[in-house]
């Protein structure tokens, strides 16, 4: 008979963690559950993939040599030497740094012995989605996990909000970085000479998703008028290009030229006219918002907990979020701490990310090649890097659970088991992977099966396996 | 690790890479003679369709203004009347508007007015009169209401989209699925799920249509599947993009005209969200159009005779400012350009009356207004071409949607 703590130690390998890899379950047992996930919370954020990745500012000076290179060639008299075919370079470029540190990360979840730690950052990755279905933009999701989330997912949510807002990878993914002040100097001089492919006006993509996605939420107490007004204060925060200095290029920059002039009014609130600050000033009301506060915990709850959370979770989360001033460490600790989070049933269905680590982890070991992740997931609904919109990925089991899905799940367990089987105890695999939430018919079917690799399928495609 | 066949594959990750998305439904609930061979196609354009480009009101005083740089010249847009073109990589959707087969409603909203994706996308599919009215798909809903009888539901690609969602448990496919595992390994787990509310019906769906997906897989062998490698530029970009389109538009018609094949579906086609630089006759939103007349081609062609039996709706969530904004883009707006197209339409005009582009006539002073409810256009259709009961269509598939009046003589 199992004790309520080595389930509890169960759940928060599974629930709170990405997986039990061999051996995990005794020790965070033997550690305290709830010890051992406080423990893993750390000033210094979460870990970080790569210990010397190339930065959003190189990857993007790299790109704009590529544009640049392209279109000489396109002008001049063509013939190259294939291995400087700029185009063949920069295909490689865009496929092999994605590749580098999507297989990077997935190393580090697959291995980590603080996976709450990791699926935390996950969590606020997610939450600041930079979805890679831009050509530009995909080689600048690994370096916006590393720079902007990473190292601030155990601070202040403030602090989170500006560094995703202020990131390379943000301002260009949500079309930032070209959005002029109507009645800007910039504007002015472009009206006089157009330049091709430069508009000169307002674009209020960031803003809007900062107000529906990052903060308030929808029904956040926004207009359409608030919108455009954000908008309009976050002209000038930009990425800077060929006209600028060469420190600047690719680098955040502010710039003064193409920021609208004059005092906006968000929500309700007048801002005086600050420069970059004004911008800066809206941020850090609306992650000072209740709204803000609300949204988000219901969406830490929901990922966390159940697609339909408890109520009375949300309100500790809420509660925390407050009376911390939104710090993300008080907020972690009020989840570890409410009893909402240790229902023994599992409600959460495995992303399909979430399904392939956990596999990993439960044999004790990692993905070697990016050939061995991408194309599964893309089968199963969560290509590498990209989720389909600025919302990022579901957090609800409706989303995954489609029939071919589960076929999906079903063959790349048996693939995988195909491979990995052969040396592996099933038995004590299962034991580890799921420790007392093992039921006994996946016990018995895993005791029963009549290979090495039908025994690891059924186990991976176990219900309980399947949950967290 | 031996797993199916290359093409199966590659055309999946392909078609993956282009955002397109397939989701078929039912067959049963219309099973009497007549009804029972009438299709229905709903083409999801998700991210906001520009409407003012799919259709370009080239004759609107105000358009050539508004648009600016983004506009599409009159001399190239493809001509439908005195006011209206189509955006010049609509070819395809051209020839068949020449044949009567292909009509424009172009200034068609949900009722949702937030400007948000996502809500917009849930009121559209859910039918609902206002965000989160309900949590299934009108589509599901009609055919419970048409059928009384077994009602099958099948989605193609890895995710469900909300417009199928609902009481009935829905099938779904996607290239490449089977395997050759253990053949003992669907019977176990089918044990271990018993009880299971998500994954036993999930399972067992996804186990029966495997079946007819080999049967309608017969009719892609031969397609080439493309890399996505980049190789051959943007140029080769577009075209393999058209080539993927075209032959998922053919592979879906191809499970449509099997018999017992389901007579409604739905596919999602992503990318239409084009804050900047959306281009004019050519550039990022052509190639989507590209795209789009491509898959719409592919279903024409493949669906062969049944097409005189098959009306499809081209519809997205919101249509897009009618200004040109700040970066050669266009925001968030509100009215745009659903297309309706099919051997069993009736010619015609445009569907729904032109509000103008005159400043007093844009809603909120920025965007297209809606002059027609897009339940009003679906209600029609679902009456009119699929036989399903006008009193449940007012009741249990668009519910609170009196003032959504249906669009009747489509067909």
């Amino acid at each position: 008979m199992a004790s309520p703590n080595d389930l509890n130690a169960a759940i928060a390998l599974t629930r709170f963690g990405l997986g039990a890899r061999p051996g995990e379950i005794a020790t965070v047992a033997a550690a305290g559950p709830r010890q051992w996930l406080v423990g893993q919370i750390r000033p210094a954020g979460a870990d970080q993939p790569q210990q010397t990745p190339e930065t959003a500012g190189s990857r993007l000076r790299n790109f704009r040599l590529y544009q640049q290179d392209r279109r000489a060639m396109r002008d001049g008299d063509g013939e190259v030497a294939p291995s400087e075919d700029p185009v063949r370079i920069a295909a490689r470029m865009l496929r092999e740094g994605p590749a580098v540190d999507f297989l990077a990360r997935a190393r580090l979840a697959a291995t980590t012995p603080a996976g709450f730690r990791e699926r935390w950052a996950l969590f606020w990755a997610n939450h600041f989605t930079v979805s890679g279905v831009k050509l530009i933009t995909s080689v600048l999701v690994g370096p916006f996990e590393q720079e902007a989330i990473r190292p601030r997912v155990f601070g202040r949510f403030e602090d989170l909000l500006v560094a995703s807002t202020a990131h390379q990878g943000m301002l260009v993914y949500l079309d930032q970085v070209q959005s002029v002040g109507p009645q800007s100097p910039a504007a002015a001089y472009l009206k006089r000479r157009p330049l091709p492919g430069i508009g000169g006006g307002l674009n209020e993509n960031l803003a809007r998703e900062i107000l529906e996605l990052h903060t308030v939420g929808v029904d956040g107490g926004y207009s359409q008028a608030d919108v455009t007004e954000f908008a309009r204060a976050l002209t000038g925060w930009s990425v800077g290009g060929q006209r600028e200095t060469v420190d600047r290029r690719g680098e955040f920059v502010f710039r003064l030229a193409t920021h609208e002039p004059g005092a906006r009014t968000v929500m309700g609130k007048s801002y005086p006219a600050a420069g970059a600050e004004q911008a800066l000033a809206v941020l850090k009301d609306l992650a000072a918002h209740p709204a803000t506060a609300r949204h988000v915990c219901l969406k830490i709850a929901r990922h966390f907990v159940a697609d339909d959370p408890p109520p009375s979770l949300v309100a500790r989360l809420e509660a925390a979020w407050m009376e911390s001033g939104g710090h993300l460490t008080r907020v972690a600790e009020a989840l570890i701490n409410a009893p909402e989070a240790w229902d023994p049933a599992p409600r959460k269905l495995k992303t399909p990310y979430e399904f392939l680590i956990s596999s990993w982890r439960a044999i004790g070991g990692q993905p070697g090649a990016i050939e061995h992740i991408s194309p599964p997931l893309l089968a199963m609904g969560q290509r590498v890097f990209s989720p389909p919109s600025p919302k990022g990925w579901s957090d609800e089991a409706i989303t995954w659970a489609a029939p071919d899905a589960i076929i999906k799940r079903m063959a790349w367990a048996e693939g995988f088991s195909a491979v990995v089987a052969a040396d592996l105890a099933p038995g004590p695999i299962a034991a580890g992977a799921l420790g007392a939430r093992l039921g006994d018919p996946v016990r018995k079917a895993v005791a029963r099966a009549e290979s090495r690799q039908e025994a690891l399928s059924i186990l991976l495609m176990s219900p309980e396996f399947q949950r967290r | 690790m031996t797993r199916p066949a290359p093409t199966r594959r590659s055309l999946l990750a392909a078609a993956g890479g282009l955002g397109l998305g397939v989701a078929f439904m039912g067959r049963a609930a219309f099973a009497d003679d007549t009804a029972g061979r009438r299709k229905l196609i709903t083409v999801l354009a998700r991210g906001g369709m520009d409407g003012l480009s799919v259709s370009p009101p080239v004759g609107d005083p105000d358009y050539a203004a508004l648009r600016g740089r983004i506009a599409i010249p009159a001399n190239v847009a493809l001509k439908l009347d005195g006011t209206f073109g189509l955006h010049p990589a609509l070819a395809g959707v051209h020839a068949l508007s020449l044949k009567g087969q292909a009509r424009i409603a172009p200034a068609i909203a949900s009722p949702d007015r937030a400007r948000s994706h996502f809500e917009a996308q849930d009121v559209l599919e859910s039918g609902a009169s206002v965000v989160y009215g309900t949590a299934s798909g009108f589509l599901n809903r009609a055919l419970t209401a048409a059928g009384g009888r077994k009602v099958e539901a099948l989605s193609v690609g890895a995710t469900a989209p909300l417009i199928l969602r609902g009481p009935t448990q829905a099938a779904s496919w996607s290239p490449g699925a089977a395997g050759e595992g253990s053949p003992r390994l669907p019977g176990i787990l089918m044990d271990l799920y018993a009880g299971d509310p998500l994954l036993a019906p999930a399972l067992a769906s996804g186990l029966q249509t495997e079946a007819m997906a080999a049967t309608a897989q017969g009719g892609m062998a031969g397609g080439t599947a493309p890399g996505m490698d980049g190789s051959g530029g943007v140029a080769g970009f577009v075209r393999q993009g058209q080539r993927v389109a075209r032959t998922l538009g053919k592979t879906v018609a191809g499970f449509m005209t099997q018999p017992g094949g389901p007579q409604i579906v739905a596919i999602s086609v992503d990318g239409w969200d084009t804050h900047a630089n959306q281009g004019a006759a050519e550039g990022q939103l052509a190639t989507r159009l590209l795209y789009l007349d491509a898959l719409l081609a592919g279903l024409n062609e493949g669906l062969g005779e049944a097409w005189s039996d098959t009306v499809v709706v081209v519809a997205t969530e919101f249509g897009r400012t009618a200004r040109v904004n700040g970066t050669s883009g266009t925001d968030h707006g509100t009215g745009s350009t659903a297309l309706v197209l099919g051997g069993a339409l009736k010619p015609g005009g445009i569907i729904g009356d032109w509000p103008t582009l005159r400043s007093d006539a844009l809603f909120e002073g920025r965007d297209t207004r809606p002059t027609l409810d897009m339940r009003g256009l679906f209600k029609g259709v679902l009456a009119d071409h699929m036989g399903v009961d006008r009193a449940a269509l007012e009741t249990a598939v668009f519910p609170d949607s009196a003032g959504a009046r249906a669009v009747t003589g489509l067909v």
